[in-house]
């Protein structure tokens, strides 16, 4: 089965209804990139967009211009409109691929040169020159697109295609196209990783040291437009942009070092125009645009929710560690001030009550301190362990550490101090306990003169 | 059946009542809307909201299997709402950029949205994706419409107005009372969420009504007009508007009027336009008479309301600004002019050409000559050309030295200036309407501080 077993258009052009889910072969046929010519180009060119994608992103999404390329692949539409008209009334091809993309690449540079316009010459911010621009194209687009349709002759169908995107509809020859395009695109930015990142991440500093900062930003944003452009038939003006946006966005989450995250983010994207052009060959009516940005959807899902430092549930265990060890700490401090080790029930409701204890943080509380033998919950009282009392020894010794700091040197009123030390004292390192007595020892207070 | 024809502006009632009317209603709602949503740089919350609203027409159309079902209402203003905390959270959550938060999750939804279609159409539903972009006015047409505008004022008619013309009177209606009742609030939200939440107003709270009311806004507006014209209405009024005031109430009535007239000349264009190109013979063979897309027209056209206004605005207009700056440099080199010529005078060179000031010292000598003695500051006495300056000439250039002089005294004397530096400060600052306060006589360089001029005297 090939690329060109295709279903039409958009609703309403289709016909093969009854198509069902492939044989494991077929699966495994297209995805070893064995289903023939056709699809094997298809999917090796979506795939090489992806990577392109993803990398050039990258650099959209450090320079904040993520939403620029959105205007950009809508202000597309009328430029590919003009060519097809164009080509009707002179007699032309009006399906020719490289003219469309012109066409396509000169109004998508416009927009985004009447966003520079709006942004230097009126008081509009960027938000709205954007939308402006986004909105008004496309409408023109539209305008054109109903002149094509009432053309005796002109096919608006070709079109269609652009607006949410087919590779079904692509030829060998178009899939080359872009295939090399996005080739180029990928080579560009690996050879100019070192500028690049020098502009993204301080372009002040690039100006100072002499590097043309003008042609660099250019250029990075001309691989924006390329990209763009050459995802337009695949994914479809709508959706290119999240091809840009998304790769970046979920390698993101997972390093902070930039030749990592734009590796990252090219497999990201390679992976999903991979999966997107496959998917599309294999099943009807799964429009490639669509799987390939929602690929891209489940990959930034997961990274948003598991990536070990930057996901949810990463910083989410971190939070409830933290709340863990200051009940804990608030807990211990408490058995040690009263002298023996328990803290009976009723205090137990005190406490829990002043710091507003959630309902789960109890039993967790029970597991975290027996885990450490820091002691444990006994008939709604609570004992300390020895290796306890030794933590709220210490804790209350921070405290009364920070509260002498406070009112000596940051001159904080005693009747102030509860609110801010107790901010503080759960969150200090040893060293820098150690660091402040030391001070405090320098400046001829004795530690040991406010420790219990 | 009755027509109104104006020069170019064709009105017929069945085809165009109920169309124009839901396009007016469209385009005004979110027009007003819109003034909060560029004034709070979320313009593209529009953006976000009408594209993610997809999937939630087509899971409430697959739901209730009609197209004019309120649970298609429902389940739009959900996915829109869903949105604006979906964006929200992966702001927070992620510490992502507004931005791409904002293309992660509205890229996301669309996309389900055109999966979902897709796979509606496999069970023959009609639903697609195009009358979400641009909208279908022509179905509104009232086919049993009456012949005259007499009968129009029937209860049969208040029966014949559609569904989503309804819908939008409500939308409309809603949020005018949003806007009127909550004026005060949404001004300060809008503004200063900080000093809003001082004062005892919930800028969250604002916030959150307002996107849920720019989501419901652009679902009724959908059917009729399509997202595209959203986005732009949501946009291109109040763009309009701000270029021209400072005042949001002004602003606001201006954006309206902004977005009505985008409605009518889009709408009408849509027809007149490529039928009088027709019936010209411009490229016969793309403009056969036939009308093109009304709410592509009424974008382009809120489009070119933006761009008049960009360059046209009195008060922010590029043309008006450009004037502005060339007059002032007009009047800074009428200065130079006259001080040049003051200098000579005070410098015994009492024969001066139009040549002698070809020595840079007077930034567009011709031209500031040409100025100074329209205004009759200078005047040239005939048979050697030598130029002079006259009483009112004299008094001005006097004022300018004075503030050079004054300026150049303060730069030496408290700025600790070397006397050889402070000139080119000085050659600067003669310009400006102020000048320091104090009273020494004479220049660092020893020359004379004319006296401030007196009128009466």
């Amino acid at each position: 089965m090939s690329a060109s077993h295709a279903h039409g258009g958009l609703p309403g052009s289709i016909t093969d209804v009854g198509a069902g889910w492939p044989a494991w072969s077929e699966v495994a046929e297209v995805m070893l990139l064995r289903g023939g010519y056709n699809t094997t180009v298809v999917v090796v060119g979506t795939t090489l967009l992806g990577v392109a994608a993803g990398i050039v992103g990258v650099f959209a999404l450090l320079r904040k211009r993520s939403l620029t390329a959105d205007a950009l692949s809508h202000a597309t539409l009328p430029g590919m409109a003009v060519v097809v008209i164009a080509a009707t009334l002179l007699g032309g091809d009006a399906q020719n691929l490289p003219l469309v993309l012109l066409g396509a690449t000169v109004t998508g540079v416009l927009g985004v040169l009447c966003i520079q316009a709006i942004l230097r010459y009126t008081r509009l911010q960027e938000d709205a020159a954007i939308g402006l621009v986004l909105s008004v194209f496309f409408g023109a687009g539209a305008v054109l697109l109903s002149l094509i349709q009432s053309m005796p002759g002109a096919q608006a169908g070709g079109l269609e295609h652009f607006i949410y995107g087919q590779t079904a509809a692509m030829n060998a020859g178009d899939a080359r196209l872009m295939g090399g395009i996005a080739l180029a695109a990928v080579l560009a930015a690996t050879l100019l990783l070192k500028e690049f990142a020098l502009v993204c991440f301080n372009d002040a500093f690039a100006e100072v040291d002499g590097w043309p900062v003008t042609r660099i930003d250019l250029l990075m944003l001309a691989l924006v437009v390329v990209v763009t452009v050459a995802g337009l038939q695949a994914v479809g003006l709508i959706l290119v942009v999240a091809m840009l946006i998304i790769p970046p966005v979920a390698a993101r989450f997972w390093t902070d070092r930039l030749w990592r995250l734009v590796v990252l983010a090219a497999v990201i994207g390679g992976l999903c125009g991979y999966l997107g052009a496959a998917t599309s060959a294999l099943l009807p009516r799964k429009p490639a645009g669509s799987v390939i940005v929602l690929t891209g959807g489940v990959l930034f899902l997961i990274s948003l929710l598991f990536a070990p430092r930057r996901g949810v549930l990463a910083a989410g265990v971190r939070r409830v560690r933290l709340r863990l060890r200051i009940a804990a700490d608030h807990l211990l401090e408490l058995a040690f001030l009263g002298g023996g080790d328990a803290v009976g029930a009723a205090e137990l409701a005190r406490l829990r009550r002043r710091r507003g204890w959630r309902w789960w943080l109890r039993p967790m509380l029970g597991w975290h301190l027996r885990r450490r033998g820091l002691g444990r919950f006994v008939d709604g009282g609570f004992v300390a362990s020895a290796a306890g009392l030794r933590r709220g020894r210490t804790v209350c010794r921070n405290h009364r550490l920070w509260e002498q700091y406070l009112v000596s040197y940051a001159e904080v009123a005693p009747s102030h101090l509860d609110w801010t030390v107790d901010q503080v004292e759960h969150v200090l390192g040893d060293e820098l306990i150690d660091e402040l007595e030391t001070s405090l020892r320098q400046r001829g207070i004795d530690p040991r003169g406010v420790a219990v | 059946m009755m027509m109104l024809t104006a020069a170019w502006v064709e009105f017929d009632l069945a085809l165009d009542l109920f169309p124009l009317a839901a396009a007016l209603l469209a385009v005004v709602t979110c027009g007003l809307l819109g003034n909060y949503l560029v004034l709070r740089r979320q313009s593209l919350m529009g953006d976000a909201i009408s594209h993610a609203v997809l999937p939630g027409l087509v899971i409430a159309f697959l739901l209730s299997t009609s197209r004019s079902g309120t649970l298609m209402l429902v389940g739009a203003t959900a996915a829109g709402v869903f949105t604006v905390v979906a964006i929200e959270l992966v702001k927070r959550l992620g510490r992502v950029e507004p931005g791409a938060a904002m293309g992660v999750v509205f890229s996301l939804m669309f996309a389900l949205g055109v999966l979902l279609i897709e796979q509606a159409a496999v069970r023959h539903v009609d639903l697609d994706a195009d009358c979400v972009l641009y909208g279908q006015l022509e179905t509104l047409a009232w086919f049993g419409a009456p012949p005259t505008w007499g009968e129009l004022w029937a209860w049969s008619t208040v029966e014949a107005v559609p569904r989503s013309v309804w819908l939008l009177l409500v939308m409309c209606g809603v949020s005018f009372a949003f806007v009127g009742l909550l004026y005060k609030e949404l001004r300060v939200a809008s503004f200063d969420p900080e000093l809003a939440t001082s004062q005892g107003v919930h800028a969250g709270a604002v916030h959150y009504a307002l996107m849920v009311l720019v989501a419901a806004a652009t679902v009724a507006s959908f059917e009729a007009v399509g997202s595209i014209l959203v986005i732009a209405m949501l946009i291109a009024p109040a763009a309009t508007a701000r270029l021209l005031t400072d005042r949001l109430g002004v602003q606001l009535c201006l954006s309206l009027a902004a977005a009505a007239v985008a409605g009518l000349v889009g709408y009408f264009g849509a027809t007149a336009v490529p039928v009088a190109l027709h019936e010209a013979n411009v490229l016969p063979g793309l403009f056969t008479g036939g009308s093109v897309n009304a709410a592509g027209g009424m974008t382009v056209a809120a489009g070119g309301l933006v761009v008049l206004a960009a360059v046209g605005s009195p008060s922010h207009g590029v043309v008006a600004r450009a004037w502005r700056r060339r007059r002032l440099g007009r009047e800074a080199a009428v200065d130079d002019l006259l001080a040049a010529l003051y200098r000579r005078r005070e410098r015994g060179e009492s024969l001066t050409t139009p040549a002698d000031l070809a020595d840079g010292v007077v930034y567009q000598p011709a031209r500031a000559l040409r100025f100074a003695r329209r205004r009759g500051l200078v005047e040239v006495v005939s048979p050697r050309e030598a130029l002079g300056l006259t009483g009112a000439g004299l008094r001005r250039a006097a004022e300018v030295m004075r503030r050079h002089r004054l300026w150049e005294d303060y730069l030496v004397a408290d700025a600790g200036l070397r006397a050889d530096h402070v000139h080119d400060t000085a050659e600067r600052f003669e310009h400006l309407p102020l000048s320091p306060k104090r009273d020494a006589a004479v220049d660092p360089h020893g020359r004379p501080i004319p006296p401030p001029h007196d009128p009466a005297g």
